[in-house]
């Protein structure tokens, strides 16, 4: 280990500095306007503990990768440029070597070294990662990947909401994490936030875990990582990290049953005439389906169809008059609703925030 | 010695109606027929799933773009995995070794001929089955065509439940019967190499082409048998009311993740130590050497094998296995460095002091180390689990083994089909278009996958059909799909090198390259009886001895 421990302290300060250069050619590429407060999905600009560690052995490795390709790729060129065949050699031919027993101990011995030191370095990490205990103050969060969305319920505080994960910010000195559970409903799936952790599968029948820390407020952005079906590429992610007080609001704001807002009784009548109740669940009324996302507190959400579009009341009733317009594929089917009948549904849907 | 032809009576050689030529050909157990419908067949299936890689790279080149349905990519990413890897590199490989093989052992034939018709027409009905399925795979359904599970079909997706109608049973099928095909070619390289070798050679004098390949066939035996058991498993899932992978009824999709694992990463190396073959026998030739440390390269080949069937699960690494399993398949998967590293090295070693000649074979064979040393490398990344936890499922990893599958194994391809094309057809490659085809390539290949692997780290996953504006992705999709149409032409230019030289070419001779393996001492094309006397060899190098009476090889064993 001590061997380990000069590499990596002498390494450490290379490492920095490859970090920086990395973030800013990412910071570069990813340089498209992006939403006031939403965060990127770079795994070089970390965010949380997870995160953060995996950052920095990826670099060690970097480092380390980084030097064997100089030495082999220089000496691939050297050899091809220093050997290249002359015209005055022509039907001559060089001196047939066989072999060197010397040289072939030297090549397997050293890359057999950085190995043993690569691995030291990447088993603390996975140890640190992944048998991190969960500390008292914890957040405990049931992830459930739907085909083509995610389950959010929070069973300490009696709250089931949708692809919108809200958790506290965690105070490094005080830390507050939020330990997942990872379950399936269908098929698998992966829950991929890059700034905030690797990703882990949600695999039916096989329960995982993870966690993460994130150290600064916002809106952080992932997706499923694991192909789920054919909507898999608008399973969107959005994880808003709240200061404290914000996130007990909405705690107490996600926890009261639904509004009853007697002006949207029309539109609730369609919602529980047709089939929506059979898959939709709203808080407090006689809505209680559970194939699809809950809708309680559905205007308190930024967007709809699993971060496929924006929370608006157009795309909203498009969304309900023809799903397939924004999620070919979505298994919400559409419900042919009349004009009429759909204004009333999409009026209902606007009170319940 | 060897290269005497029988003179054949003149009534034989008379030109014969197409009918008969045809008949001929589908009917044959000669190797070499064999080696080069298994070639054949292989291309028609690369020109297929090019096209299906050309379709994805479209679809993907901005954002929120329409060009087909997401059902249609995901038919075309699940098609073009499964026909690249099953229908275009394992068989064309084994062409190669079909061809090559017999002939540089001094036999004259496989060691089952019939088998070996057997198992190629296996393979090829294998890959009509997959494509039937574009027309059958609907079944009574109505549900699909051709199969959208990804070429891994993970449980339980690949279910009744999640795949009704027949598409995934074509794909299961496809699999099982070409699978077949697959281990009885394997039993055969085996029992060829095993006891058909000419008087003389000894296991340590063989080519290393043939040590290869040997070890290629035995891991054949290995990987391909539980593939082929959890395709069993499947189908008595779908029709019999088992449970192995049905996860609503209690059944494991880790099971089934396991089980396609353990045979594909051992496959990997099935497709790569062919190609390792290839740059064993081209690299010495054109830098007129020696293989560098012969032994050495044998015995990192059967590590390779060994340790690459302990390898499987860094491709599970986000599956949520234990910090102890984690810390292993990391570890097993670094070890797999060290041998890769001293092949590479050998090689290095084998070009140093020699007159390397330029030829296009030796341009894609110095292309294949430099990328494959690339791929190795982002391999060793991946193999430190945490850092795979971010980079598994998204385009790094696409990039990755792409750097594998064509950097590697379809350059080294390249540089066999310049290096044996003459011997095959009595033809020569045309030199210049063999350049041009070069550059193109490799240029459109760097566009392609070296920017491939920025959209993964900027947090892309793979499979999906469309993407979100804003995410630093659009640019570099643009450039990839660029690169892909660069490689299409590429290819094209490779296909009318083919063809134009193959009635227009230079006469090959014998021996063009003066290279010094038993193939080169026969006829070019070589006769069906490969050689008129069977050859005896003293060296590993046995026309480096003819050539060189002097000096011969035989004097330093």
């Amino acid at each position: 280990m001590s061997i380990l421990k000069v590499k990596s302290s002498t390494l450490r300060s290379l490492a920095q500095t490859m970090l920086l250069l990395l973030w800013s050619t990412m910071a570069a590429w990813a340089g498209e306007p992006k939403g006031p407060s939403s965060q990127g999905t770079n795994i070089f600009a970390p965010a949380s503990t997870p995160a953060k560690s995996i950052a920095d052995l990826s670099v060690f490795v970097l480092v380390i990768t980084g030097i064997i390709f100089l030495v082999v790729f220089a000496l691939l060129v050297y050899s091809v440029v220093k050997f290249r065949g002359r015209a005055k050699d022509a039907g001559r031919e060089p001196a047939q070597v066989y072999g060197s027993t010397q040289i072939e101990l030297a090549w397997t011995i050293i890359p057999i070294l950085i190995v043993v030191v690569l691995f030291l370095a990447t088993a603390r990490v996975i140890h640190a990662i992944q048998d991190a205990p969960e500390p008292a103050g914890a957040l405990d969060v049931i992830a459930i990947g739907h085909q083509y969305w995610w389950e959010f319920r929070y069973p300490k505080l009696g709250i089931v909401t949708a692809n919108e994960l809200h958790i506290p910010v965690s105070d490094p000195n005080h830390p507050t994490p939020t330990f997942l559970q990872l379950l399936s409903a269908d098929t698998d799936h992966s829950f991929w936030v890059p700034e905030l952790a690797g990703k882990t599968d949600l695999i039916p029948n096989h329960p995982n875990s993870m966690w993460i820390d994130p150290q600064r407020t916002g809106v952080f952005l992932g997706q499923c990582a694991q192909y789920c079906g054919t909507q898999h590429a608008k399973m969107l992610l959005r994880i808003s990290v709240d200061q404290t007080d914000d996130f007990g609001a909405w705690v107490r704001a996600q926890q009261k049953p639904a509004v009853e807002d007697a002006g949207a009784i029309a539109g609730r009548r369609v919602f529980e005439r047709n089939a929506c109740m059979n898959c939709h669940q709203v808080g407090g009324t006689p809505a209680d389906g559970r194939f699809g996302p809950d809708l309680t507190h559905l205007m308190s959400r930024a967007t709809i169809a699993a971060g496929a579009t924006e929370n608006t009341h157009d795309n909203l009733r498009l969304w309900i008059q023809n799903p397939g317009a924004i999620k070919p594929g979505c298994l919400m089917p559409a419900m042919k609703l009349s004009d009429p009948d759909l204004d009333a549904v999409v009026s209902y849907m606007e009170t319940l925030n | 010695m060897a290269s005497d032809a029988i003179t054949l009576p003149v009534g034989q050689i008379e030109a014969k109606p197409w009918v008969d030529e045809l008949h001929q050909w589908l009917t044959t157990v000669d190797h070499k027929r064999l080696g080069i419908l298994y070639i054949a067949s292989s291309l028609l299936f690369l020109a297929i799933g090019g096209v299906e890689a050309l379709i994805i790279r479209i679809q993907l080149i901005h954002s929120h773009n329409n060009f087909v349905s997401p059902e249609v990519f995901n038919r075309m990413f699940t098609m073009h995995g499964t026909t690249m890897i099953f229908f275009v590199a394992m068989p064309i490989l084994f062409g190669f070794a079909n061809y090559l093989v017999p002939l540089m052992i001094g036999a004259r034939d496989m060691a089952f001929p019939r088998l070996n018709a057997f198992s190629f027409w296996l393979s090829f009905l294998g890959g009509l089955l997959l494509y039937f399925s574009f027309l059958g795979g609907s079944g009574l359904y109505g549900a699909g065509s051709a199969p959208d599970v990804g070429w891994w079909s993970y449980a339980p997706l690949g279910s009744r439940a999640f795949s009704p109608g027949h598409s995934s049973d074509y794909w299961t099928l496809a699999l099982l019967v070409s699978g077949f095909g697959s281990i009885g070619t394997a039993i055969n390289i085996i029992a060829t190499i095993l006891c058909l070798r000419c008087p003389g050679m000894k296991l340590n004098r063989m080519p290393l082409l043939a040590w290869l390949n040997l070890v290629m066939a035995g891991m054949v035996l290995i990987a391909i048998t539980p593939l082929s058991a959890a395709q069993i498993m499947l189908l008595i899932d779908r029709y019999l009311g088992g449970h192995f992978f049905d996860t609503q009824a209690g059944g494991s999709a880790v099971l089934w993740m396991h089980f396609f694992w353990i045979f594909g990463h051992p496959e990997v190396y099935i497709l790569i130590i062919p190609c390792f073959a290839f740059m064993s026998e081209i690299i010495p030739v054109f830098s007129r050497k020696p293989i560098f440390g012969y032994p050495v390269m044998v015995a990192a080949t059967v590590c390779i094998a060994f340790v690459s069937m302990s390898v499987w699960a860094h491709h599970i690494f986000t599956i949520g296995m234990n910090s102890y399993a984690n810390s292993f398949f990391t570890l097993t998967t670094m070890v797999v460095g060290i041998p890769t590293g001293i092949k590479i090295f050998n090689w290095i070693g084998t070009m140093w002091g020699g007159r390397i000649q330029f030829k296009t074979a030796m341009l894609f064979s110095i292309a294949f180390l430099f990328q494959f040393l690339i791929a190795g490398l982002t391999g060793i990344m991946m193999a430190a689990s945490p850092f795979d936890w971010q980079l598994s499922l998204s385009y790094f990893v696409v990039a990755h083994f792409h750097y594998v599958i064509v950097g590697g194994i379809l350059f080294a391809l390249f540089a066999a089909f310049y290096y044996w094309y003459p011997k095959m057809t009595g033809r020569m490659l045309s030199e210049r278009l063999g350049n041009w085809h070069f550059w193109l390539f490799f240029i459109g290949f760097h566009l392609t996958f070296d920017v491939m692997h920025i959209p993964g780290i900027l947090g892309m996953p793979r499979r999906i059909y469309t993407y979100e504006p804003g995410r630093g992705w659009d640019t570099l999709n643009l450039l990839i799909t660029i690169g892909a149409f660069i490689q299409a032409l590429a290819i094209l230019l490779f296909v009318a090198n083919l063809i134009i030289s193959y009635f227009k070419g230079a006469r090959a001779g014998n021996d063009p390259w003066d290279a010094w393996t038993l193939e080169w001492s026969t006829s070019s094309p070589p006769p069906a009886y490969n050689f008129a006397t069977v050859p005896t060899v003293t060296s590993r190098r046995p026309l480096w001895d003819l050539k060189h009476p002097e000096d011969p090889d035989s004097r330093y064993e």
